[in-house]
């Protein structure tokens, strides 16, 4: 038993990470009012942006490409998330479609490039990735070291870090207090001195930045190249996993968490004695049919913030 | 109310921004080289691999360069081209698209592509159609398929010989009567030198899902499993991409891959190292038979109607030239017994899960 949890628990975290990204990112942007459907295509930004500057500099950084890789991803993702942030908040238009515009102009642009620069449909293999570590103290705890932490990518800790941070962001500080009164009553917010448009831009770029990240790390560590099918429904199980954790950056982690299990469950599914005699396509649906049983079942209502997806008109009652 | 139209006037300016991206492509092809169309020309259409997916895909397209170059012909209209698809709704379009162009003979590639070929070569009789890995019994589509089955039980020969741990690994991609072939060989293979050892199999369900390969292959490692026969498209990069990172984390761990359809030695190579985790590699030769069936078509020897079948015979399957890197000689020497066995007709490789369980009795 001991064993199997050994297998399914690395590979949980390994599936959750660039969900975990992409959805606190979602948090940012959402609980400031503004819904993001981008999502997926910033991941798509941030996988091509990540494997292109790894294929492109490899040479001159050796192991810091990956993560500068990612820095530049997170960046580039950002800059791109402000078309929607413009589109959305500036000229108040439905954000829904911007964002699902988004998701088709990153696919295309970046495809396109690709044609363009490489002179095919895919990307060469990245050359220098995360490399898989042992954490050199907390391994050798018993039992649950070898659970938790061996044979895992630097990044995917990082991702459950960051998920206190933002928890610790959003709920601590003077900050974060004013991204979600601008997300649940942007008015009282505007007569309070806060400026409603400012926070809303930070937001969205926020989570461009974020979903930027979690889209490189995918394509560094999972797929190691950039094609069409590199992000398929990644972004968009983020925004899940986001609205299963209720907005809240722990229950995203968590419910991103829930995901990876789920998915790495139907994989070593067919290695567990009990479960073997099971026919594969009933694992592979498993996934999805716990999302469904856990969102209908267990975690009752979910409360999106209540301002979201209406823009501020100010002086508009 | 002004802000407001300017807001939809943007969101409209993403999406034809989307779709002028998507045409960029397809506007430069037709203007290159009219009026050449005294010469033979030929195309593909990719299955959602797409072009360089280090498998069949790229294999059909190096077969169809290979004629193109020989023969004088340029890339683009009138020549030689491809088209990728993007998904399962682009086959037809494409295949549709290449047809308007006036190539004379379009391959599909994939089995993926069964029912698109089917659908269009019904819709225009008169244009000559190739499949390969798949049979379309129609008067103008030309099949290829391949002995997968023999090439596989020469690399289960090579993995029954080289494992230590006695376990192995098989990843399928989708659960299909194609994949069957290879899982079917391979463990006849296997079984064949090594009875001891014990063949674990799981799809993946999808030939395109990185991820899941590599997490069935780090499952698969964590085991004790040590030698993995991925016959499962680019799912495969992802049985790669586990098997390297490991390998880096320790370099002395003994793991090893099996590569499918292509030669995939540069596939596992270890970032730092001239070391590869690429035992060996089941070839398929689509090059071979796309130039075979390409050349044949331009002499006028289109073999419409029928199902052309490559194996060890025609040295349309066998193991790639790079496995002496990793493989000692006295294997080696052991596959080639085998090999000569098949093609002598001693051996049958079985093609099913049944047929298995027969070669199983058998031995």
């Amino acid at each position: 038993m001991l064993n199997i949890l050994e297998i399914i628990i690395p590979s949980a975290i390994f599936f959750a990470a660039p969900l975990i990204f992409t959805a606190l990112g979602g948090v940012f942007s959402e609980r400031s009012g503004v819904v993001n459907i981008g999502l997926e295509g910033l991941m798509v930004i941030g996988a091509f942006t990540g494997v292109v500057f790894n294929l492109t500099f490899a040479d001159q950084f050796g192991q810091l490409t990956p993560w500068l890789a990612m820095l530049v991803a997170m960046v580039v993702a950002s800059i791109f998330s402000l078309m929607h942030a413009v589109a959305a908040i500036s000229l108040r238009a439905d954000q829904v479609v911007s964002g699902v515009a988004i998701n088709f102009l990153a696919l295309g642009l970046s495809l396109f490039l690709v044609k363009m620069w490489y002179g095919k449909g895919q990307t060469d293999q990245v050359q220098v990735g995360f490399d898989k570590i042992d954490i050199p103290i907390l391994s050798k705890i018993p039992v649950i070291g070898p659970i938790l932490f061996s044979n895992g990518y630097l990044p995917s800790y990082l991702a459950i870090v960051l998920a206190f941070v933002v928890w610790y962001v959003i709920y601590k500080t003077p900050f974060g207090l004013r991204l979600r009164a601008v997300g649940e009553h942007p008015m009282a917010a505007d007569t309070m001195g806060i400026n409603v448009a400012k926070m809303r831009y930070i937001a969205v770029m926020l989570s461009g930045a974020l979903a930027g990240i979690g889209g490189s790390i995918y394509a560094t560590i999972i797929s190691r190249d950039f094609s069409h099918a590199t992000i398929s429904g990644q972004g968009f199980m983020a925004l899940a996993a986001m609205i299963f954790g209720k907005w809240h950056p722990l229950g995203a982690m968590g419910a991103a968490l829930f995901f990876g299990f789920a998915q790495s469950l139907s994989i070593v599914g067919q290695a567990i004695p009990f479960l073997k005699n099971v026919p594969t396509v009933y694992l592979l649906i498993l996934p999805y049919a716990l999302t469904i049983l856990a969102l209908t079942g267990f975690i009752g209502r979910a409360d999106a913030p209540k301002a979201l997806g209406t823009p501020y008109v100010k002086g508009k009652r | 109310m002004k802000k407001k139209r300017f807001g939809l006037s943007m969101s409209l300016l993403l999406t034809a921004g989307m779709l002028l991206g998507g045409c960029g492509q397809a506007k430069e092809e037709p203007k290159k080289e009219e009026g050449k169309a005294s010469e033979f020309s030929v195309a593909m259409v990719t299955d959602v691999g797409g072009i360089d997916d280090k498998s069949f895909n790229q294999s059909a397209w190096e077969g169809l360069q290979k004629f193109g170059e020989e023969n004088g012909l340029k890339k683009g209209k009138g020549g030689y081209d491809y088209l990728q698809s993007q998904s399962d709704a682009d086959y037809a379009t494409n295949l549709n698209k290449l047809v308007r162009n006036d190539f004379d003979l379009i391959f599909g590639i994939g089995f993926l592509m069964t029912d698109a070929v089917t659908e269009i070569a019904d819709q225009k009789p008169d244009n000559k159609f190739a499949i390969v890995d798949s049979v379309v019994e129609k008067p103008n589509v030309a099949s290829i398929t391949f002995k997968e089955h023999e090439g596989s039980f020469l690399v289960g020969v090579v993995a029954g010989l080289m494992t230590k741990t006695n376990k192995i690994g098989f990843v399928g991609g989708m659960e299909i009567p194609l994949i069957e072939k290879f899982e079917s060989g391979f463990r006849a293979g296997v079984k064949a030198v090594n009875p001891n050892a014990t063949v674990e199999v799981q799809y993946a369900g999808a030939f395109d899902k990185a991820d899941k390969g590599k997490a069935i292959a780090s499952s698969m490692y964590a085991s004790g499993i040590d030698v993995i026969y991925h016959a499962a498209g680019a799912t495969g990069n992802g049985v790669f991409s586990e098997a390297i990172d490991l390998k880096k984390q320790d370099p002395n761990k003994e793991i090893w891959v099996i590569g499918v359809d292509r030669d995939q030695y540069e596939e596992g190579k270890v970032p730092g190292t001239d070391k590869s985790v690429t035992l060996t590699s089941m070839v398929k030769r689509v090059d071979v038979a796309v130039y075979d069936l390409a050349t044949k078509t331009k002499n006028g020897n289109f073999p419409g109607g029928q199902a052309v079948e490559y194996g060890l015979k025609e040295d349309g399957v066998g193991i790639a030239p790079t496995t002496k890197n990793n493989v000692p000689e006295d294997v080696l020497k052991k596959v080639d017994e085998w090999k000569q066995k098949i093609i002598n007709g001693e051996v049958k490789v079985p093609t099913t899960r049944d047929e298995y369980k027969q070669f199983e009795a058998s031995l």
